[in-house]
């Protein structure tokens, strides 16, 4: 029995980096979205004429994503071959 | 008929019948037909397998039934578009490498192929087969029908003379391009799409006075528009959250979009998809259902959701722009059906025919019947999408709920769970459908049951099922390199 393919290991790696930043997606979305949404409607306040509840969950949520996916892809993800004939000189 | 929307559109159109043609004759010089027909031959670049992501997963829905309920729900539906950020990144997180690396050694060419070499399993393949083509017709139907309707309204045609004007336009080139056509093609309708949804936002912002404005006018006339609640205030944040599966994480489920995550040529190509299609799909989801909201106060009383999008562009822009413009969408339903018809056909082709009834069939054979049956399913989805419900976004929603609901586990848990195995994936696929069939009939007449949508509690179940059935019966280790000793032993 060989041991586990190196390549898998980085792919293993990289996919709980997915589910961690679709966590982290989901609770800042919810965090914002319900903590600040379900006051009356007569407290909100305005950021670029969007209610702030908004503005915060999707707008800078979204911008957060792509700053964390950019940042993760860049610098933690690793470039690996996909087929098998580069793996079998090493 | 209003000639100067028409013109832009129907330039498009040319555009994109040259790109598929394009394609075609690259087809025609190719070695390996399969391959390149359902997969474009695994070369996809970044930015193409981004877009083309972006592109077949949006959909009529995002375009036009999406920003439609914005409209009626205001704010809280905006909120619930925005989980489908998560698609652009995770997907292709999830699947990853290791779907592409096996995918490569399984030399899989379909989401199939896929599930038949890590089951080894006849009952597996069979189930999927069948649930693909009986789901992805729905879902195709579903986008037929927003694709006439989109050129009913802009011409003033009959819906069935602009069905049928629609179902020639995809037929041609799907049938002659393949995979690769399709990928292209997306790219562009995707680049149409992300600067049509811009173009059409400022418009609206504009006409509607400024955002302050806009945002004043909603909260005079119901200030549940922009709470998270929907307009009724019947919008709860469990039923909310719970389109994070439906249409967030779930989506590694959809075969469509699946079978694009083994397309890519190198990992460098998977890492600027990453990017671009976070970006390029949190960016038209937002556009698109913002606008739906903004349009409120701008058009009051449209009735039918599906025709928002249309009489908003045409109302606040100038004819030959709303051409362009409405392009987008017309681009996004034309993307899915290509991609929805493709995979269907591969099915039938690939996974049933070439695997079980005539395995040794010539590429001539071959050729033929991919055109064929991808000719005849068209015949047969204009058919259905003659006399369609109306619900068109709850009509699509069936569809991609039930197909997440049989394929997610198989898929991720065959990914990376070694113990895994057929018996786990029957019960998991079976499960999934027949819970998600039986609790849409209950929620329809009893309401939600927990509160949230009818996804839920199938992908919940199929996952026990899944783990359940794999350790109770005929438990073994999966060796995921097992396939590359017996490659080389055949070498």
């Amino acid at each position: 029995m060989k041991e586990t393919d190196w390549r898998f290991r980085v792919a293993h790696r990289e996919a709980w980096i997915g589910l961690g930043l679709a966590l982290f997606n989901f609770i800042w979305w919810f965090a914002f979205a319900y903590g600040l949404g379900n006051r009356p409607v007569e407290e909100y306040t305005y950021i670029f004429g969007l209610p702030d509840w908004f503005f915060y969950s999707c707008i800078v949520g979204f911008l957060v994503m792509v700053v964390l996916v950019t940042v993760v892809v860049k610098f933690f993800f690793v470039d690996v071959p996909f087929d098998e004939e580069q793996e079998e000189g090493r | 008929m209003n000639y100067s929307v028409l013109i832009p559109m129907i330039v498009f159109l040319i555009i994109i019948f040259f790109i598929g043609y394009w394609s075609s004759k690259k087809l025609a010089g190719s070695s390996n037909f399969i391959s390149d027909y359902f997969l474009g031959g695994r070369e996809l670049g970044g930015f193409v397998l981004a877009m083309t992501m972006v592109a077949t997963y949006g959909s009529a829905s995002s375009f036009l039934g999406g920003p439609g309920t914005a409209y009626t729900m205001g704010f809280g539906w905006v909120l619930l578009a925005m989980t489908q950020v998560v698609t652009g990144y995770f997907v292709l997180m999830i699947l990853g490498k290791k779907y592409a690396i096996m995918a490569r050694r399984y030399n899989a060419v379909t989401m199939i192929d896929f599930l038949k070499a890590r089951y080894n399993s006849t009952a597996v393949v069979l189930l999927s087969a069948l649930s693909i083509i009986i789901f992805l017709f729905s879902a195709m139907a579903a986008q037929w029908i927003g694709g006439a309707r989109l050129i009913e309204s802009l011409t003033g045609l009959s819906y069935q003379s602009a069905l049928f004007l629609f179902a020639i336009s995809v037929l041609v080139y799907v049938t002659i391009g393949g995979f690769r056509a399709v990928a292209l093609t997306d790219a562009v309708q995707g680049a149409v799409m992300l600067i049509g949804t811009l173009i059409l936002l400022i418009a609206v912002i504009i006409s509607g006075g400024g955002i302050s404005n806009i945002m004043q006018d909603l909260i005079n006339e119901n200030p549940n528009l922009v709470t998270p609640y929907g307009a009724e205030g019947n919008l709860s944040a469990a039923y909310v959250s719970s389109f994070w599966i439906l249409v967030g994480v779930g989506v590694v489920g959809l075969p469509q979009i699946a079978v694009r995550a083994m397309s890519y040529k190198n990992a460098r190509s998977m890492h600027r998809a990453l990017i671009i299609g976070t970006i390029v799909t949190g960016f038209i989801m937002l556009n698109m259902h913002l606008i739906g909201v903004f349009a409120r106060p701008i058009l009051p009383g449209i009735d039918v959701g599906d025709k928002v999008i249309p009489l908003i562009a045409l109302e606040t822009l100038p004819p030959w722009v709303a051409g362009i413009v409405l392009a987008a969408p017309m681009a996004a339903i034309m993307s899915t059906v290509d991609s929805l018809l493709l995979l269907v056909s591969s099915s039938i082709v690939k996974d049933v025919y070439l695997n079980y009834v005539k395995p040794d069939a010539s590429l001539k054979t071959i050729k033929r019947m991919s055109f064929g049956v991808t000719g005849i399913l068209g015949v047969i989805v204009f058919l259905l999408a003659l006399d369609p419900p109306d619900l068109l976004i709850f009509l699509n929603l069936f569809a991609f709920g039930g197909l997440e609901a049989a394929f997610i586990w198989p898929i991720v848990l065959g990914l990376y769970w070694k113990w895994g195995n057929k018996y786990g994936a029957i019960a998991s696929m079976g499960t999934g459908i027949a819970s998600y069939i039986a609790l849409h009939f209950y929620n329809i007449a009893n309401g939600n049951l927990f509160g949230v949508h009818t996804v839920t509690l199938p992908v919940v179940l199929s996952l026990i099922a899944f783990i359940a059935f794999s350790l109770l019966i005929k438990r073994q280790a999966y060796d995921y390199n097992a396939i590359l000793y017996r490659n080389e032993k055949q070498a």
